[in-house]
């Protein structure tokens, strides 16, 4: 951060404690409704393309039996959602959830001229950039940049693993990536870790060597933060045994100890399934859906479901037609999950995908995903999207 | 000038135009005028030493199969075991070309010709799954790494590698595709803001045709190429893919890109644009000849100023060979070194997309900080990893196939690993003059100036190895 860009972050600081800059205040002294209506985003990755027509299955369609000779659904395994689309058969700890009115589908999300690598699909759905735009940051990163209200503290946002993803990554702010709050807390509790940051006003300065004394600083702050806010809590929940279960375990244990976070990040990976579909993808969409439909109630019984917005998304879907080895192969746009105990438009929010009108055999999307991204961005994180994903876009009425 | 002076511009050379040095050539170079130094870098950088890991033959063989299985619809049980068999033997061999350029970097001893191959696997960013012809583009950068840009320009645009990430090979008459055009003027040569759409459409023609055939050699197909005239910057001819490159380096705003990329690779991430104008003129006037546009820049009083000299974060390569340079480490399970590239941020032959690593504070975040802080540790004393980063979204088919329904993905119970590296403490210690004290190895191995805290820190250090453990575990060893 500059130094006038600083400055300027400082000024928004509320009448009675004019020349406290906000940074130096400590949280306990902040004013409660600072920290009122405080929300909470969960941003879930599925990494690898996962195929959304064998997730949220569109039996009343023939198409789809016919170009998915041997790995469709079967109408009678299907969870019927509607006469049209149903849910995958592993999915069913989900049904609860639906039925709650906690969880909102929506159909044929992406955006146009779609990429099908993996990586630059990720890319660009982590930058919310155009498909000809290479940015290297991430939405969520230059919403932490944005200057928002509740921004000024690098735990803004938690991204659960060990490397923080470009997603995370603004230009002068980060999130911050972390599976172990204890193991972060011993680290930067070290003996040398702490030597380090002893008199280290001289570093301070606008500079590489002052960023990196910055960046020592926020984390040890922030892991000094998490560590003792977050200890104490105890879940009494109980989750299945996988890892993205106890990523999500983690991410209510933060949220239910009152973390003044924001955002939240979790992925779970290995949905290319190009071939012999059926086992594996089922057995990830189980997980997927077990460890969910556990983090929900356990955010419910916490009374926190209703401050908080999980968001489901992958980077790209896959062909309308099977391939020749029981798997599918890259396609273009897929279904994006919302959940949360606020939701406007509850259930299947759009039209099941148009399996007879396609684009050289992939789907057309309906909603761009930045129309997601800045419907979440205006209506649930307080800040005008265009500020963000660099230009306007529409936003819906999921919540 | 002093002779301290002189060590510490040596010094700074050899951080930031290679990956470091070693007290005694330190000690042999400083004895020279500077200007010799840089003859004698750009010297022993003559000497080209390509990658050949991947055998020619071996992979012909695999993209003729692979070609035949591809073009066939419905495949046996025996083609599909074949096909998976290609994909799992290249995803290894393409891990053995990531460590086998990191060890060349490592070993060389010709550092100049590798740091600007570095340069040029950034800048030429590209991914392929076919280890072939990504050791095929690495030696393209390398060869070409001191000699003529153009050679390069025209070796990497005609390479497997690229016409396949680019799409050219899809760029036909009739129907182009302007993924590599675009991508040639946008991040390789000109720079955004110089060019129009349609002067790419109109490139994009030009290089209908490039291609390459069935076992992986360039090829211009004459019937797929449009031969009609073409507008491209006002000219109008018949122009073909040469005559493009030529006109865009004609114009100074391709010597000004490169010089500006050159100058935050070696010099400082805040551009100074006087500095970058006597770069990009030299370069031009020079016709793109890189050795004399580095010669340049090493000579300049400007590139051993204080606001220079140990103020750029080290990219995670530069941090990972320069250390294992420095202290001559082995490492007995290389793999581990991807690993780190990768949960750093700067896997080799990965690049993000074709704009390369951002580099600069990007590569710093509070996890690769931490890392970064505890890996001299983990391999100068063999310690314990307890990260295992993020997959890599191109793994992900292989990460889909290797579970069983019973597995448990992402599973948080794994079997401690251990860096097994191996530093060379009695070869390190034995380049160090007799009777150097902890505080002045200390002002050897930082790059930045040392401050009352860090004298303090070492002041009442005994031993050498501990202290050197120590300093680079330090913020201040991040910095070049």
């Amino acid at each position: 951060m500059n130094r006038r860009n600083f400055l300027r972050n400082t000024g928004f600081v509320a009448a009675g404690s004019l020349f406290v800059p906000a940074f130096m205040k400590p949280l306990e002294a902040m004013a409660l409704d600072e920290l009122s209506l405080y929300k909470n985003l969960v941003v879930v990755q599925l990494s690898g393309g996962n195929d959304g027509l064998n997730t949220v299955i569109p039996f009343g369609n023939d198409i789809y039996y016919q170009k998915r000779k041997s790995i469709a659904i079967k109408p009678e395994e299907v969870i019927k959602l509607n006469d049209m689309q149903g849910l995958n058969p592993n999915m069913a700890a989900l049904q609860e959830i639906y039925d709650q009115g906690w969880m909102t589908i929506i159909n044929d999300v992406g955006y146009p001229n779609p990429d099908r690598s993996h990586f630059r699909s990720m890319d660009i759905w982590q930058t919310g950039s155009d498909s000809n735009q290479f940015l290297s940051t991430g939405w969520i990163g230059r919403y932490l940049d944005s200057n928002c209200q509740t921004c000024k503290f690098p735990y803004t946002a938690i991204e659960v693993d060990d490397s923080l993803s470009l997603a995370m990554k603004g230009q002068t702010k980060k999130g911050i990536a972390l599976k172990d709050p204890a193991a972060l807390f011993r680290n930067t509790n070290d003996p040398f870790f702490k030597a380090m940051l002893q008199n280290d006003k001289e570093h301070l300065d606008e500079d590489n060597l002052g960023y990196l004394y910055k960046t020592m600083i926020e984390t040890s702050s922030s892991a000094n933060y998490i560590q003792n806010t977050s200890k104490i809590y105890q879940s009494k929940s109980t989750y299945p045994t996988s890892g993205f279960a106890n990523q999500l375990k983690t991410v209510s244990k933060f949220i239910s100890s009152g973390l003044k976070t924001r955002v939240y990040y979790v992925s779970l990976s290995g949905f290319d399934t190009h071939v012999n579909q059926i086992g594996q993808q089922g057995n990830l969409l189980k997980q997927y859906s077990e460890g969910m439909a556990a983090f929900l109630k356990d955010l419910k019984s916490n009374n926190k479901l209703e401050d908080t917005l999980v968001v489901t998304f992958s980077e790209f879907g896959r062909r309308v037609e099977q391939n020749a080895s029981n798997g599918t192969d890259h396609g273009t746009a897929n279904n994006m999950f919302v959940f949360g105990g606020k939701l406007k438009k509850q259930g299947i929010f759009n039209a099941a995908p148009n399996l007879s009108d396609l684009d050289t055999g992939d789907l057309k999307y309906q909603l761009d995903f930045r129309q997601v991204y800045g419907t979440i961005l205006d209506k649930w994180l307080d800040v005008n999207n265009a500020d963000i994903l660099n230009k306007k876009f529409n936003t819906l009425d999921f919540i | 000038m002093s002779a301290k002076d002189n060590f510490l511009k040596v010094k700074h050379l050899y951080n930031r135009a290679g990956f470091g040095v070693s007290y005694t050539d330190l000690q042999k170079l400083s004895k020279k005028n500077l200007d010799k130094v840089v003859d004698n870098l750009l010297k022993d950088s003559q000497k080209n030493d390509p990658i050949n890991l991947v055998n020619d033959y071996e992979s012909k063989r695999q993209l003729l199969v692979q070609a035949g299985l591809y073009s066939k619809k419905d495949l046996s049980d025996e083609e599909k075991k074949m096909r998976q068999q290609i994909v799992r033997e290249q995803n290894e061999v393409s891990r053995d070309l990531n460590i086998a350029f990191i060890t060349k970097m490592i070993n060389t001893d010709a550092p100049l010709r590798e740091k600007m191959t570095l340069f040029w696997h950034g800048h030429f960013a590209c991914r392929s799954n076919n280890p072939f012809f990504a050791q095929q583009l690495n030696n393209i950068q390398r060869t070409n790494a001191l000699g003529s840009f153009k050679a390069l320009l025209v070796e990497v645009s005609k390479s497997p590698a690229m016409l396949q990430y680019l799409n050219n090979q899809q760029n036909r008459k009739g129907k182009p595709n302007e993924n590599f055009a675009r991508e040639l003027m946008e991040l390789f040569t000109l720079g955004r803001g110089n060019y129009t759409e349609q002067d790419i459409k109109e490139s994009a023609r030009s290089f209908t045709g490039w291609m390459y055939d069935k076992d992986g050699s360039f090829i211009f197909r004459q019937n797929l190429h449009d031969a009609g005239t073409k507008t491209f910057f006002g000219k109008i001819g018949n122009f073909e893919g040469e005559n493009i490159i030529d006109i865009i380096l004609e114009k100074p705003e391709t010597s000004q890109f490169i010089a500006r990329k050159v100058y935050k690779f070696f010099v400082n991430d805040n551009p100074n644009e006087t500095h970058i104008k006597e770069l990009a003129t030299h370069f031009y006037n020079s016709k793109y000849d890189i050795a004399s546009m580095m010669k340049k820049m090493f000579t300049s009083d400007w590139f051993y100023s204080p606001e220079n000299v140990g103020t750029k974060i080290k990219s995670p390569t530069e941090f990972l060979v320069g250390l294992s340079r420095e202290f001559y480490v082995t490492y007995n399970k290389p793999q581990v070194l991807i690993q780190l590239q990768s949960s750093l941020g700067q896997y080799l032959f990965n690049p993000p997309n074709v704009a390369g690593w951002p580099g600069g504070q990007s590569w710093i975040d509070s996890s690769s900080l931490m890392l970064r802080m505890r890996i001299p540790s983990l391999v100068l004393n063999d310690g314990e990893i307890d990260f295992s980063g993020k997959a890599d979204p191109e793994d992900e088919a292989v990460i889909a196939l290797s579970r069983t329904a019973t597995t448990n993905a992402n599973a948080n119970t794994k079997p401690k690993s251990y860096v097994n590296a191996n530093a060379d403490w009695p070869k390190f210690l034995d380049t160090l003059p007799k009777g150097l004290t902890p505080l002045a190895l200390t002002e050897f191995l930082l790059q930045p100036k040392l401050n009352a805290k860090i004298t303090s820190m070492v002041s009442d250090n005994k031993g050498l190895r501990s202290t050197a453990v120590e300093i680079t575990s330090m913020p201040e060893y991040q910095l070049c």
